[in-house]
């Protein structure tokens, strides 16, 4: 890395460190027991949308009545949107004339929004009018995320409550996540997006006459309100086909750098709000710090691998050296303002953070430079995760390290106080499993028949990459892709759409099922058997686990695609 | 049980949707409008009045009397309704040979020996396909050619490079880069 690439990740940590710890105090307020500030502003709004929404906001539910509400919430969500797609081509604000979108893809893109993964097997600039992404897709950014904030606090209700039979209420967490949290952040980011030139504006296409005579069509749309809850949410959908590479979403290296930062922040403000309501902050320092040991090496390994360059083009006579007034690296889909440096902190930072944003070709990375971002989603989406997702699933994890510790000195593993026994331990195991399970049947499904297989671009070990790539994404809930596979078809847009549903569900029932067993249990007295989880020492077993059980799970078909890419010269 | 909840769950989204899909956009577009017009309308570039493009969209250049930008796969080239990257790997034997072909299109352009490394943009598709950058180095290569087509002093026109090299904001955020477009206004309006 240069030290070009060290002053920005210096900035991204320093400003994360800075911002993350009050937003996530604030969060321990907006959905702890006491008042909240700014109560008065948003407690009159809150109420009328309860009425509306005809629920009581005193009444609790018990985990599998919560689990319900949230299941009934995106089977609507998936509804309307898919509903909004077929029936694009009447609705208003279509300056583009965009269609009406087929059932297969209107499905997967559904699916897509709904489980904040944003996989997008269109091109926004060409299919989607500014209804369907505004009203419908921009949506979806800000609810899914929420969706994913209530799962994560009704975790933590479960691991904090005391012999208790609720984890609160879905619908009460859903709504103030949203107009407490996203509606806020993203509104201060969006005009911050647009004073450094990305777009907002409801004009039709204007056709510029260029000064050698030709005509460009250059495209509008309600951009900047769309991007800053798409890093924000962590769900990466781009309003137009390049996502975050394109000029109009990420114009300068200061968008880039807040597009980063805005990735990172809820995931890990989420820790000390973990912290604050387990009411021993340590708690969350370990899980942020395991997030942020594994954020930083895939930073750092992606970012020096792009830096390096592709050797092959090195023998042709390419100059891919680094120095003032030379843009180095890799540079095959990359863009000019944000160089290796810019690409490398982004591209780790979408997939450690299950938001899926690109602002390079991830299929254009070097061999090993193309691992990283595999590796990072592969992790399960821990560093830091997606909003949400990312607390669940290192708590998910440090769940099983505790077990782990528990098996070696033979004692019943405890968390926070809390015996960690078969039925959760049932559950644990059953999240782990999902998500390989999906992906490793469907890449093998995809490459044994000739139809998904000619989808391929890049054809040997660097083609089973793009598949794999796609199914761990969707699985994932992540979002970015190895863009050379055509996966707008009846095939993909089914099994991606599958993945993304188990990957999303069959996590989020376990988990809250995790929450209301939890939260039923007494607290046990800490003794001398206890294992300290609030040392170094359990941040690195958490690591350890992490990475052995995803070693154990990917390594063969890592060893099929990456590496056999990387030593074939 | 599921069914029960799904009139609340259908208000909800509709009620969502109100908040996040129209009220918050709405108040966006209001706020940019009032405080940054220009910038929330695509940075648009008018000469006489007419629009010839956006300061932040690349745009095809060909001929030797213009600066030209990076190789795009936006369409068929720097289609602004068409953005997106090559996806090709970095050991697909076609992507190899396409650089091969660019490296010796750019140094027959633009007279460079067999010697001389062509700069890695040149030769390389960017992610958007409408990059409106290129490397001063790169910008540095092409000075004499179009100095030449145009019939100006070399130092002429790599002047007008430095006055359209933009640094990293803050110097660190970003790379050190060349605005084409903005370049090859400058580079007509010395004619």
């Amino acid at each position: 890395m240069t030290a070009h690439a060290w002053e920005q990740l210096a900035a991204i940590v320093a400003i994360v460190a800075i911002a993350a710890p009050p937003l996530g105090f604030y969060l321990a307020r907006v959905f702890g027991d006491g008042p909240a500030p700014g109560d008065r502003i948003f407690g009159p709004v809150e109420r009328a949308i309860y009425r509306i929404v005809g629920v009581d906001p005193d009444h609790e539910q018990r985990w599998n009545v919560y689990a319900m509400s949230l299941l009934a919430f995106s089977v609507a969500s998936v509804v309307v949107l898919y509903a909004m797609q077929r029936l694009q081509g009447h609705l208003p604000l279509d300056p583009t004339g965009a269609h009406s979108i087929d059932p297969a893809l209107s499905f997967n893109t559904a699916v897509s929004f709904v489980t904040n993964t944003n996989w997008q097997n269109y091109a926004g600039e060409s299919t989607m009018s500014i209804f369907t992404s505004m009203v419908g897709l921009a949506v979806q950014n800000f609810v899914s995320a929420a969706v994913g904030i209530t799962v994560a606090i009704a975790l933590v209700r479960g691991l904090t409550r005391d012999g208790a039979r609720t984890i609160g209420n879905f619908w009460v967490d859903l709504i103030r996540a949203t107009t407490r949290v996203l509606l806020p952040i993203a509104l201060v980011a969006a005009i911050v997006f647009v004073s450094q030139g990305v777009i907002q504006t409801f004009a039709a296409p204007v056709h510029a006459h260029t000064i050698t005579g030709a005509t460009q069509v250059i495209p509008g749309g309600p951009v900047a309100s769309q991007e800053s809850i798409k890093m924000l949410g962590t769900n990466g959908g781009g309003y137009f086909g390049a996502n975050s590479a394109h000029p109009f979403e990420n114009p300068n290296g200061v968008t880039n750098l807040l597009q980063i930062v805005l990735m990172l922040l809820i995931p890990f403000a989420l820790t000390f709000t973990f912290g604050r309501l387990a009411k021993d902050r340590r708690q969350g320092f370990v899980l942020a710090a395991a997030m942020f040991l594994i954020w930083f090496a895939a930073a750092f390994a992606l970012t020096s691998f792009e830096s390096a360059g592709n050797p092959r083009l090195t023998s042709r006579g390419v100059d891919q050296s680094m120095s003032v007034g030379r843009v180095g690296g890799n540079m095959e889909g990359k863009e000019t303002r944000f160089g290796a440096a810019g690409s490398g902190l982004f591209g780790a930072t979408s997939t450690g953070t299950s938001t899926g944003a690109v602002n390079a070709s991830h299929d254009s990375f070097t061999a090993a430079g193309g691992a990283v971002p595999l590796v990072a989603m592969m992790l399960g989406e821990i560093s830091p995760g997606g909003v949400g997702a990312g607390l669940y699933g290192i708590l998910i994890f440090a769940l099983l390290a505790v077990f782990i510790a528990g098996l070696m000195v033979g004692r019943t593993p405890e968390y926070l106080g809390k015996k960690i026994q078969a039925a959760e331990m049932k559950l644990v195991v059953l999240y782990i499993l999902v998500t390989p399970l999906v992906i490793l049947a469907f890449t093998a499904l995809s490459v044994a028949f000739a139809g998904p297989r000619s989808a391929i671009l890049n054809h040997g070990p660097h083609g089973l990459t793009e598949v794999t790539y796609a199914f761990t994404s969707a699985a994932n809930n992540n979002g970015s892709a190895f863009g050379g596979l055509s996966t707008n078809t009846t095939w993909y847009n089914t099994t991606l759409g599958i993945a993304m549903l188990l990957g999303r569900f069959m996590l989020i029932i376990p988990v809250l099922a995790i929450a209301g067993s939890l939260a039923r249990k007494k607290r046990v007295p800490v003794n001398a058997g206890t294992f300290p989880t609030g040392t170094p020492l359990f941040t690195g077993l958490l690591v350890g686990v992490i990475v052995i059980m995803v070693g154990l799970t990917f390594f063969p078909v890592l060893a099929l695609g990456p590496i056999v890419e990387r030593l074939g010269g | 049980m599921l069914r029960r909840q799904l009139i609340p769950a259908l208000r909800a989204v509709i009620v969502l949707t109100v908040l996040t899909g129209v009220l918050y956009p709405l108040a966006v577009t209001g706020i940019a409008r009032v405080a940054f017009p220009a910038r929330a309308d695509r940075s648009l570039v008018r000469v006489d009045g007419k629009v010839v493009g956006s300061r932040l969209i690349g745009q095809p250049f060909t001929g030797p009397e213009w600066f030209h930008p990076r190789p795009s796969a936006a369409g068929d080239g720097y289609d602004a309704m068409a953005s997106g990257a090559s996806n090709l790997g970095p050991t697909n034997p076609a992507f190899l040979r396409t650089v091969e072909d660019r490296v010796a299109a750019y140094r027959a352009e633009n007279g460079l020996g067999p010697d001389v490394a062509v700069p890695v943009d040149a030769v390389t598709a960017s992610a958007s396909g409408l990059d409106p950058d290129i490397s001063l180095r790169n910008a540095t290569l092409q000075a004499p050619r179009v100095a030449r087509a145009r019939h100006l002093q070399a130092a002429v026109v790599l002047g007008l490079v430095a006055r359209n090299t933009h640094g990293p904001a803050l110097g660190f955020l970003g790379e050190r880069r060349v605005d084409v477009l903005g370049l090859n206004l400058a580079l007509q309006r010395v004619r």
